[in-house]
Parts: C-alpha cells; structure tokens; sequence
C-alpha cells in the first residue's frame, strides 16, 4: 500500500479496497517504526490522524469524496495548524501551539486530506541540509551520512522513504527543487503569487512560495490543484484562474523547445551530476523536444543578490520573535533588554543568527542603497534575463543542484559552499518563476534531480513537461533499499 | 541677540474607518484590553496584512483638501524597532513613496494677516499598542487594541515662527480633518496629537539651529505651553554660550517643562525598506478625481460664503467656520428662522459662551439647532424679549424640553413667559409705577430727561421682564408727557 502514488490511493479508496483508517494506520505504523532512522518528522499527530481518516471514510461513504479524500500528507512544521505544536525547526517556537490555520493547511482539510504530522526543516527554513534544525538533522534514506538537502528536508525524506504519499514545502532559494533532488522525489515550487502564504512562517517574504513534494508530477498536480489559488488574506497572492493542473499531462513534447542556459554547465557542476541531466535531455529528444543552449549572463549575480534580499527581510520578519507574546522566553528577564536579549539569543541558532546579522547589517542607514536597493535592481535584471529567454523557448532544463547529497557536516563550516548548493535554484525564486526537481537518475546510488523552470504561471506546462518524462523512465519509482 | 523660532509639526490623524488598516479588528475606542486584537494584530507567526482601502479614501480627501499632489503610486515600508507595544517590531508606514506630496494651508495671524503654511506630506501608517504601568507589580501590561489602527502622519514645513503660529496651524488641520469627516478628532483618546519639531537661529541667519522633538502633545494648550516653555530653554541654553542638543524631549504638562526622553546616541536605526508582504497602493487620476467630487465644503470657502452670502462680518463668518458642527449648527438655525445676524450673534454669544463655560465641544450641546430655532421665532415675533429669551435657553440647556423645536413655546407657556403686549396691561402697570415714584415723576417733568430709564426699569421689574420693552418706552413717554 505505502509504495502507491496519491493517484493509486484514491482510485483504491474510491473502489473500497481498503479504508483511509487503514491507510492512515499503515503510514503511522511505518513513521513509528522507521524515522527513527530518518527524523524527518518533528511532530507526529496520529490521532487526530485517526480522526480525519474516520470523518473522510464517512464522508466517501456518503458519496461527497474529492480526489484528496482519505489521503495521508505530511505538512512541513512551516505551516501554522491549529491547536497543534508549530515550531518551524526553532527552540523559539517549539512552545508555540498554533491558534490558528494557514491557508494551506485550511484547503487541505477541506479537501478531506489526512495530516500525518508535521516535518523537520530548516530552521525557519534557513539551510540547504536540514542540519540547523532544533531538532537534529534528518537523514538522507538513500544513504543515511548525507543530508537530504534543505530547507524542506523531513518532507523530501518522509516522501522518499514512503513514511507519506506526499508532503508540502516551501521554497525561498530552493529549498523544495534541491531537497527533492538530493532524495530522488517530485517537487514543484509554484510562482510566486500561486499559493497563499497566509500562515506560513515567513522567511523571506518576496521569496516565499510553498508548494507539493510528490513520488510523481501527477501527484503534485493533485496536490497543486488543492493548494493553487488567490486568497484574500495574502495581497501578494495572485487573481489568476486555476486550473486543473491534471488536464494536460498527456499533451506531447512534439516541438517542444527546451532552452539549456550555457552557465548552468560551466564551473561548480559535478561531472557525473552533468552527465546524468544530459542523458535525461536525451530522452526530450527522443520525444520530439528541440534543444536549444541559451544564456542567462546574470547568473552569477543571483546567490549573491540573494543573500541580500533574504537577510534583509528576514531580520525584519522574524523580530516579532522577542519573547513578549509567544514562543521562547528566557528564565528571570532583569528588564527588556534582558528579555529580548536572552530570549532571542537562546531561540535562534546560529544559522538564523547569522542571516538575521547580515540582513540587519543590509538595511542599515548608509548601507541600505549599497545593499538592498543595488540588490533590488539585479533582481530585477535577473528577471529581465529569464523573460529574454522566454521569447524563444517553453523551458528552461538544467540541474537542481551542482552535486547530489553531502555528508551531514560536511559543509557546516562552509557556509559559502552550503550556499552556493542552491546556484541553480535561487534565480527561480528572484524571478518568481515556477521551478520543479524530477528525478532523473544516479550518481553512485545517489539521485539527481532535474530542473525544469517555466514560465509565469507555467505550472500546468512543467507538470506535463515532467509527466512525459516519467511515462519513459522510472528513476521516480526507485525506493531506498531501507524503505522497501 | 535676537533669535528667531523656528517650528515644525508632526500631526498624526486617526483616520476614523471602522475596522484597522491592515486587518478586520474593529477600531472602536474604550474596548476591554486586548478584546479588538485579532492574529493579524497580534503578530502571530506567519499572519499577513491586508489593506484596507477606506484609510486611502480618506488619505486622498485630505491631499485634495490642502491642494496637494496625490501619488498615484505609493509604497508601505517597514519601520523596524522592538518595544512590546509594537508586535511585529515593526510599524508599517509610507516612508519613500507616501500618499500625500507637498501642499499647504492658510493660517490666520493675531494681527488679522495671513500666512501660508506648507504641508511636506503626508502618509498612513499603523498605530501601536498600548503599554499600561499602572496595577501591574514590577510588570508592564500590553493593551493591543489600538495596533493597527489607522493613522494618517501629516508633516509640515518648518514656517512656523512663534507657538501661537504652532497653534493656529493645528486647529485648521483639526478642522479640515473634521469637516472631511476622515477622523473624530478626539484629543483626549489621542485621535488627533502632535510632535513639534522646535530649534533657535539669530534672525537672519538661513541655516536652521539644532532641534528637539517634543512627543506626543493631545492639546492645543499644551502645544502652546510646550513649544514656548521649549523655546526659553533653548534660549537660555543660547545666550550663556552653550549648544542645544538634537534629542527627543517629553513634556510634562504637571510641571511645564520639557525633559529628554532618548538621546541621538540612542536613537534607533529604523531600517525602513518596503514592506514585501504589501503591493505598491496605485490610484488613477479618474479615481483621484471621483473622490474630489466627494469633498464637503472646506472652512475657507465656507466662510467666504457666509460673509458673500449671508453679509457676516469677516470675524463672524471665521468664527462660525473653524468647527463643522457649529457651521452646520448656523446654517440650520440661520436658514429656519431668515435672520443670519440673529443667529450668528446667539450661537457666537450665548451658545458658546454656555459650551464653553461647561467643557462642552460644540457636537455636545444639549441645545440642538431646532430647539435654538424655536427659541430665536419667539424673539422675532415678539412673545418674549431678548433677556427672557436667556432664561429659556437656559432652561433648555438644563435639560427642559424634548429637542424639539416646540420647547421655546412649552417652556414660555409653564414658566408664564409670555412678553405683556397688550397696552391696557401695560398701562397698568405704568399708572402703578407713576402712583409710587411722585417725586422722580416732578423731577423728569422738571427736564430730568435721564429719569426715563428709571422708570422702563421699574415697569419691567413690576412686570417681572414680561413687558415688551418698546412698548413700554413708547406708553411711558406719553404718559409722563401729558
């Protein structure tokens, strides 16, 4: 049962072959028995798991079941849920129970979706490894020294270890693509504006778009047709149609034009890694996609514009953390200061401390033209470079990430190198474009993932775009050999 | 030397729409701490704002009503700092892109001239919460109902030149906002307060002295007080040589001195950059122009109008303009009885003398424009006289009547006012009065011509102020005559 797409899950609960509660029970048994290898989850909320599923089998049972009815998910801890501990990988909120739901979390329930638990993550979704965590690193199913990548690390693991058919992310440099890709799973970053953010714990802001982490693209366009839509207590999401992100998966790559931006295959690019994504193109060709190498010349602004515009809004959006009302305080606070002192010096890690310095630092008096603002007008540069690209191709192809998994603290002392595992994914999030990680193949028993960024609001073109791909290969099937 | 003052003002406006800028909480003042404080307002992780469109309405109506240029396109930006008032740590406000350009009002002078004033700008912002010391041991309670209310920060240029300059620009924008019906005003619930910006430079030099901000000033007396009690410490400070410094000073209206609250070294680094979590407010020129056409008759224009139309005196027609609900109180008493001096001499002299004797702003009179009405019919139609006419005002203000126009004739009728027009009556009464006073009588017939008073006074006495005046005068020259 666990090694069934969302797909196979509904058509087995529609056809009665078994019931959400045993779906529920078998995926909670599997979380019980085996993250502790993995510790992808932070909170694990199997009876009101129970309780879901029992309300969504009634529900079938009355005959008013969504294709999501009675399917087990993880959510990523980012998301407020009500009544139930949201703590976004920080000691400063492991003692916040939300009184509210995020949107998400909202759309979700409604759709009768079963919540397994939440998952470990970055703190404050501030890492590419899952390792600045509170709650320890989780581990990579296909070989359990390496990172699953970050910041939507428990998902990526929880996915690909079948502890869940699915689970949501959020992406703000990447943070959904390269996990995804470190551990051979579907992940969609929608653009920005698709998917509320209302309820999910900011981190950067302009940045910030949550998305599915899926075994296959058409899970993720379940799943996206769920989450997709403009929600009038986000101003920055957007008033588009949404439509059913499923109806155009079959349609061919027949003339499809493929744009291979030159710099994404320079320096940094692992050898194996690059080989794997040019067998992966291959297939393309196969199916009738025209190759074509195009360039994004601003590349190499993109992690440094980043660092910019990421740090600034984060020193800002997480300063509400000060002990006053909610999450972390310290012992016996002598006056204010103390307080705000200690409480945040204890909450943050050291991660969460170092972006909050340096966007602190951005936006400073005398530094803040130098800084942001130059930063705003290479963001936008960046953009105008996709958008050039966009006048002669559908899609832009490339890898995820320069390498597959490293070892867990491999990269902890080098926060240059640990950024810069997310070259490939940070322009996506400047631009606000949707970008997806499929599974293209190995490089010594490792997954690689394959980038396909698209155009805005281009969500329904990559999921077909990845579908077509995963008619002909079957590296999204592959199961790590603990996880069978 | 002679030094020049140089001031500036900062008015923050509490833009009165009903629920807050930025989530659905209602706005509504004097609720139980904390009850008007949902998520948005409590800064829960991962809770977004939304802008309410009612504070841009109302932002634009003040642009246009003191000739500014409205900004198509503004930006919200953070202004970050920490204090748990605050509970983001940040204020949402208009920093590089606010709503409101330059524009400019016109203030009166003492001496009757006057002076233009320029309006920088002006933005909306978020206000803050409430810290309350008060019944908390060693503790500091939180009150978040006034966060995220709307505000509306107007800035002015430094021309003021004295605190009476200080003070006459905050009552024209007082009332501009009140007639605009953007804001209730209310200074005692900080609806409307002020920061003066206040520095010192030898008369004619360019350059501007140092400056210190006083906070937070909820009235106009205290403007006055504040910024002169400032302007003599900053002298004395001056002529013994020494230097002022830039800091933010509070005053304290106990003790009528003004002491630093934070020092520039202190002073915080707000960090502004736009706020990510908002879209730029874009307004087009066709909806600029739909809320013009909105806009009431603004104190200016109205008191043009009053001295064109209605042939006030300048004085008057100023009088009768600066408050809306007084203005509108005239033009409803002056249109109902067709005698604007009338009107314009009672409510400037009685009914504002009385509010005033009694604290009252002039929306709490508890004589209501018919009730005045009634009151001033029965004086053109000689019922009663004019000094009868203040005993019944009186009454009314205490509380007689219904509110009704109606009351004047119900009081009159109870308490046996009626004026004596009838001549048999009066003619009575004068015998009476002629009979008791022999020698004044031989006096006056003697050419005494002064002695006429003496004896209107004695026939009004008798009639207990019920004769009518002119009658009597005319009966008691025929009588003392023949």
């Amino acid at each position: 049962m666990h090694n069934k797409t969302i797909a196979e899950l509904s058509a087995g609960l529609e056809a009665g072959e078994f019931s959400s509660v045993e779906l529920t029970q078998c995926y909670l048994e599997r979380i019980n028995s085996l993250d502790e290898q993995l510790n992808s989850f932070i909170t694990v909320t199997a009876e009101r798991a129970l309780e879901q599923a029992k309300n969504a089998d009634a529900q079938r049972a009355a005959g008013n079941a969504g294709i999501l009815n009675g399917i087990p998910l993880a959510q990523k801890d980012i998301f407020c849920t009500k009544g139930v501990k949201t703590s976004c990988g920080s000691r400063m909120l492991d003692p916040f129970i939300s009184p509210y739901d995020a949107t998400t979390i909202n759309k979700f329930n409604d759709s009768g979706a079963v919540m397994l638990g939440k998952t470990n993550m970055d703190e404050f979704a501030m890492g590419s490894s899952n390792e600045t965590s509170w709650y320890g690193p989780v581990k990579n199913p296909w070989k359990q020294d390496a990172v699953p990548g970050g910041s939507s690390g428990g998902s990526a693991a929880a996915v690909a270890a079948r502890l869940a058919p699915a689970a949501t992310g959020t992406d703000t440099g990447g943070s959904i693509r390269q996990p995804a890709s470190f551990c051979g799973i579907t992940g969609l970053k929608p653009t920005y504006g698709r998917v509320s953010r209302y309820g999910m714990i900011a981190f950067a802001s302009s940045l910030d778009q949550a998305g599915p982490m899926t075994r296959t693209a058409e899970d993720a366009a379940l799943m996206l047709n769920v989450m997709a839509g403009m929600d009038p207590r986000d101003s920055t999401s957007v008033d588009e149609a949404v439509p059913d992100y499923t109806a155009n998966l079959n349609d061919s790559m027949q003339g499809l034009k493929i744009g291979l931006p030159k710099e994404y295959f320079s320096q940094g690019l692992d050898d194996s890694v690059a080989k794997v994504i040019e067998s992966a193109l291959q297939e393309y060709e196969k199916m009738g996609a025209v190759i074509k190498e195009i360039s994004l010349p601003t590349s190499n602004l993109a992690v440094p514009t980043y660092y910019i515009i990421a740090p600034s809004e984060c020193s800002s959006n997480l300063s509400r953390m000060d002990g006053v009302r909610y999450g972390h305080r310290c012992e016996d606070p002598k006056d204010l200061n103390d307080l705000y002192i200690r409480s945040r010096g204890e909450g943050f890690g050291p991660e969460v401390k170092r972006r909050i310095l340096v966007g602190t630092y951005a936006l400073s008096e005398g530094f803040y033209d130098a800084y942001y603002v130059k930063a705003q007008k290479t963001r936008r540069l960046i953009s105008n470079d996709f958008n050039q690209a966009f006048n002669d191709v559908d899609v832009i192809m490339g890898p995820a990430a320069p390498s597959t998994a490293f070892n867990i603290g491999e990269l902890t002392d080098d926060p240059i190198t640990m950024y810069l595992s997310d070259i490939y994914t940070i322009a996506v999030n400047l631009a606000g474009l949707p970008g997806m990680s499929i599974p293209a193949g190995f490089v010594n028993g490792m997954p690689v993932g394959l980038q396909l960024i698209g155009k805005h609001f281009a969500e329904a073109k990559l999921l077909n775009v990845a579908h077509q791909f995963q008619q002909q290969t079957d590296w999204h099937m592959k199961v790590p050999a603990s996880f069978k | 030397m002679q030094w020049e003052v140089v001031i500036g003002l900062e008015i923050h406006v509490q833009l009165s729409t009903k629920s807050k800028i930025f989530s659905g909480a209602s706005t509504a003042y004097g609720a139980e701490p904390n009850t008007q404080a949902c998520t948005v307002d409590l800064g829960l992780p991962g809770v977004l704002p939304v802008f309410n469109g009612e504070a841009l309405n109302k932002s634009v109506m003040f642009g246009l009503a003191v000739g500014a240029q409205i900004n198509e396109r503004s930006v919200f930006d953070r202004k970050n700092y920490f204090y748990p008032d605050s509970p983001k740590a940040y204020q949402i406000s208009q920093l590089y892109y606010p709503i409101v350009g330059e524009g400019y009002i016109d203030i009166d002078l003492e001496d009757g001239s006057q002076k233009r004033i320029g309006v920088t700008r002006a933005h909306m912002e978020e206000d803050a919460g409430k810290s309350l010391h008060e019944n908390f041991h060693k503790q500091t309670g939180i009150d978040l109902n006034r966060a995220g209310t709307p505000l509306l920060e107007i800035v002015s240029e430094p021309d003021m030149r004295s605190a009476k300059e200080a003070v006459a620009y905050m009552r024209k924008i007082h009332s501009i906002v009140r007639y605009l019906g953007i804001s209730d005003g209310n200074m005692q619930e900080g609806s409307f307060r002020c920061d003066a910006n206040v520095s010192l430079r030898p008369i004619g030099q360019e350059e501007f002295g140092t400056r210190a901000e006083l906070k937070n000033i909820n009235s106009f007396r205290f403007v006055e007080k504040a910024i002169n009690v400032e302007i003599e410490r900053q002298m004395d400070i001056l002529e013994s040589g020494g230097s002022v410094t830039q800091e933010t000073r509070l005053y304290d209206s106990q003790k009528n001195e003004t002491r630093p609250m934070r020092s520039k070294e202190e002073a915080n680094d707000y960090r502004y950059f736009p706020d990510p979590d908002l879209l730029p407010i874009v307004i087009s020129a066709e909806e600029i122009e739909a809320i013009r056409k909105t806009l009431p008759e603004l104190p200016d224009a109205k008191c043009a109008r009053f001295m064109q139309q209605l042939g006030l005196s300048e004085k008057d027609a100023k009088a009768l303009t600066v408050d809306r609900d007084m203005a509108d109180y005239y033009e409803q008493v002056q249109q109902a009885i067709g005698d604007a001096k009338m009107a314009a001499n009672w409510i400037l002299g009685d009914v504002a003398a009385i509010n005033n004797k009694n604290g009252l702003e002039f929306k709490d009179c508890p004589v209501n424009a018919e009730q005045l009405t009634g009151l001033l019919k029965r004086i053109k139609d000689n019922t009663i006289s004019g000094k009868i006419a203040k005993e019944v005002f009186e009454a009314m203000f205490s509380g007689e009547g219904s509110g009704s126009e109606g009351d004047a004739d119900t009081i009159i009728d109870k308490k046996g006012l009626k004026q004596i027009t009838d001549t048999g009556a009066i003619e009575t009464i004068i015998d009476r009065v002629i009979a008791d006073n022999p020698g004044q009588v031989a006096e006056f017939q003697s050419g005494k011509d002064k002695l006429i008073g003496f004896f209107v006074g004695q026939v009004m006495k008798a009639s207990k102020g019920k004769a009518n005046p002119g009658q009597v005068n005319q009966l008691l020259q025929k009588k003392l005559r023949s």
